[in-house]
């Protein structure tokens, strides 16, 4: 069944490529790389990172200083750049602060902070993790969208999902039945993640971090480069003439197959790509891009091809933006769903950075370089462990 | 927001199962704390049954109840998994590998460790391809949940399991985020398209400007539960559902915001 086109109001995306939207339409037409060699906590793991400069020196104060980790920086300096913070702030004196829904993604919320906690304990023998753990404000899951709460000043419904790396794009598709169902008229959706050390040391346990920077497609891949980011979006179902863009469908499935390896034929990857075609009320034929979730280890994206290429043949452009940002994991689908917006925006096809040799076991058709032309439609594909999958379609407003 | 509960499971001390602790919930045999029994997972290779966390077999162990015998085949469910926290004794595994051992954690907890790990788990389990959701919103987890399921029960026309699990933090961080115990509990949820036998669920939100008390628990021990575990803010609601009268409950959600559900009895 089609859904009613869900209008993006604002959107807005911070990551290594830089804050907001302008630095990372640059980077990504003119194929700018920004990763960089890992080296948090002097951690001996070869890797490479997507930083986002300036957080350190950014702590958050007064009323939001209970907050204070590096998760709710990066959400307080994303919600600053495009207007986004004010944008919101309109939505809410006109139709309410209880009217509009909150709904943001993240995979690790304020571990860095807990982290930092455990470092000292360790390395200075003190009684217990110290006063200034914060739990609630800082650990919990929950923190993320409680601080964006307090900082928009909503009283709406909100909650946090965690579904790993498709946490991000499964906000769009919550707030989406959340307006459909009259909960809220008004929704601010996103993701948000940040570098550290457990989740680097993690991937490299299981052999999925790559001491090169990641090339998504490309014929002997190594695996994932994670990064930090957040991207927000305000979304409404007002019908209205203008020419804002929308969410026009979204899909969701689970592999049930394994906790960390993709089902192998990509079947659940197929399922949720056919329901975001079906509630989009499209065909593949009628998709001009498809944003790969592209992470960059073997399994991963043999999976997604024969996923893509199922769903897709080999007809419609696809490629990989995380050569740029990194994985930002938690934030990704958010992060690569601003990222598709931007680039119907401004006509730009992003290419696969890092990738010169492509898998030739690959079909889908690959960009490799960023091209300049008019996409009318995207489909961004986020997925997560524990076969978590969540497929997005997003267009003009005039498609809507 | 409307919704029919079909079936219900609990796991926590002293409430083995839903048919067992129905009547204790109702007030008409007493609560009697005991040691927390969850049987090993089914559906699971011994592998996974094997590395299951305590998290994962108390979600599984609720799901199972409210899932049996109900008509629904599980493998068709959408489901919703509301947690605070997750499992923090995999977060404190990891910080401790890498912070008191120097090492790199080992690869199943950190694959463990996501908040969807355990409705991973359960879709492997039941073979079930339908989207699922890990949901949090600190203490008011639950309404948090039980909020979205029926979002999705209403906008899809389908029915959908609702499990909401906390589990108590080891040594460093239980102080931090201290709970007095483990608690699981799963609601099979309809839409309430077609009458049926069982009572109603009427969804609302409501602002805490109005100083109406979240509803509690009588007996003083499952208060203490209901208190001290988020997962265990279902209690009320999972009372009044086992019940035979109509009530109102009102959840907590966020500090601003409760979640009122009127429950009405089998018509």
């Amino acid at each position: 069944m089609p859904i009613a086109p869900a209008r993006i109001r604002a959107a807005t995306v911070t990551t290594a490529l830089g804050q907001g939207r302008g630095p990372h339409i640059e980077a990504l037409a003119a194929m700018r790389p920004a990763l960089r060699p890992g080296d948090l906590d002097a951690v001996p793991v070869p890797c490479w990172v997507g930083v986002v400069d300036g957080l350190d020196e950014r702590p958050l104060d007064g009323a939001l200083a209970p907050f204070d980790c590096r998760n709710n920086r990066l959400a307080a300096l994303a919600l600053e750049e495009d207007g986004f913070a004010g944008r919101v702030q309109a939505a809410r004196e006109r139709r309410g602060a209880g009217r509009i829904g909150l709904f943001l993604g993240t995979s690790t919320s304020g571990i860095r902070h807990t982290e930092h906690c455990y470092r000292h304990h360790f390395q200075r023998g003190t009684p217990g993790l110290g006063a200034d753990l914060r739990f609630p404000t800082t650990h919990a899951y929950v923190s993320v969208a409680d601080f964006c709460r307090c900082r928009l000043g909503l009283r709406g419904p909100a909650m946090v999902i965690s579904t790993a790396c498709s946490s991000g794009a499964k906000t769009f598709a919550a707030a989406h039945r959340a307006l459909a169902a009259g909960l809220c008229d008004a929704a601010v959706v996103g993701g948000v993640d940040t570098l550290c050390t457990t989740t680097l040391m993690g991937f490299h346990a299981l052999g999925l971090l790559s001491p090169t920077p990641c090339a998504p497609w490309s014929a002997g891949r190594t695996g994932i480069s994670i990064g930090e980011g957040a991207a927000f979006a305000l979304l409404d179902l007002d019908s209205d003439d203008g020419d804002d863009p929308a969410l026009l469908g979204y899909g969701e499935s689970d592999d049930a197959h394994h906790i960390t390896t993709p089902h192998p034929d990509g079947a659940g990857a197929v399922q949720a790509m056919r329901a975001a075609l079906s509630t989009a009320g499209l065909t593949a034929g009628d998709i001009d891009y498809v944003n790969l979730h592209g992470t960059g280890t073997p399994a991963n994206d043999r999976s997604e091809d024969l996923a893509v290429t199922a769903v897709f043949g080999d007809t419609v452009p696809a490629s990989a933006t995380k050569g740029w940002t990194g994985h930002t994991l938690g934030a990704s689908g958010a992060v690569e769903a601003v990222l598709s917006l931007l680039c119907i925006e401004a006509g730009l096809v992003p290419g696969t950075l890092n990738t010169d040799t492509v898998d030739p076991d690959l079909s889908a058709p690959l960009v490799r370089r960023s091209q300049r032309r008019t996409i009318d439609r995207v489909l961004s594909n986020a997925f997560g462990f524990a076969g978590n999958n969540c497929a997005l379609v997003l267009g003009r407003g005039s498609c809507a | 927001m409307r919704l029919t509960p079909v079936q219900g499971g609990i796991v926590a001390p002293g409430l083995t199962d839903w048919s067992a602790a129905a009547p204790v919930l109702r007030g008409e045999r007493p609560y009697h704390e005991a040691p927390l029994e969850v049987p090993p997972p089914a559906g699971l290779s011994l592998n996974e049954r094997r590395r299951a966390t305590l998290a994962t077999r108390l979600a599984l162990e609720a799901t199972r109840q409210a899932t049996t015998n109900s008509g629904i085949p599980p493998a068709e469910l959408l489901s919703v998994f509301a947690s605070s926290d997750g499992d923090m004794g995999l977060i404190d595994s990891l910080c401790r590998s890498v912070y008191e051992h120097h090492e790199p954690p080992s690869p199943t907890v950190f694959q463990n460790s996501v908040h969807n790990a355990v409705a991973g788990y359960w879709s492997i389990a039941e073979g079930c391809r339908q989207a699922s959701t890990s949901v949090a919103a600190g203490d008011g987890s639950f309404a948090a949940g039980l909020l979205e399921a029926a979002v999705q029960a209403g906008v899809t026309g389908q029915p959908v399991l609702l499990v909401a699990f906390d589990v108590p933090a080891p040594e460093l961080l239980h102080p931090h985020r201290p709970f007095g115990c483990a608690f699981a509990c799963a609601l099979l949820l309809a839409p309430d398209v077609a009458a049926g036998d069982g009572p109603a669920l009427t969804l609302s939100l409501a602002d805490t400007d109005r100083h109406q008390p979240e509803t509690r628990m009588p007996d003083a021990a499952l208060e203490a539960m209901r208190t001290g575990n988020p997962a265990a803010r279902a209690l009320p609601l999972l009372a009044a559902i086992a019940d035979t009268r109509p009530a109102l409950v009102r959840l907590p959600y966020w500090p601003d915001l409760q979640l009122e559900v009127r429950v009405e009895p089998g018509r």
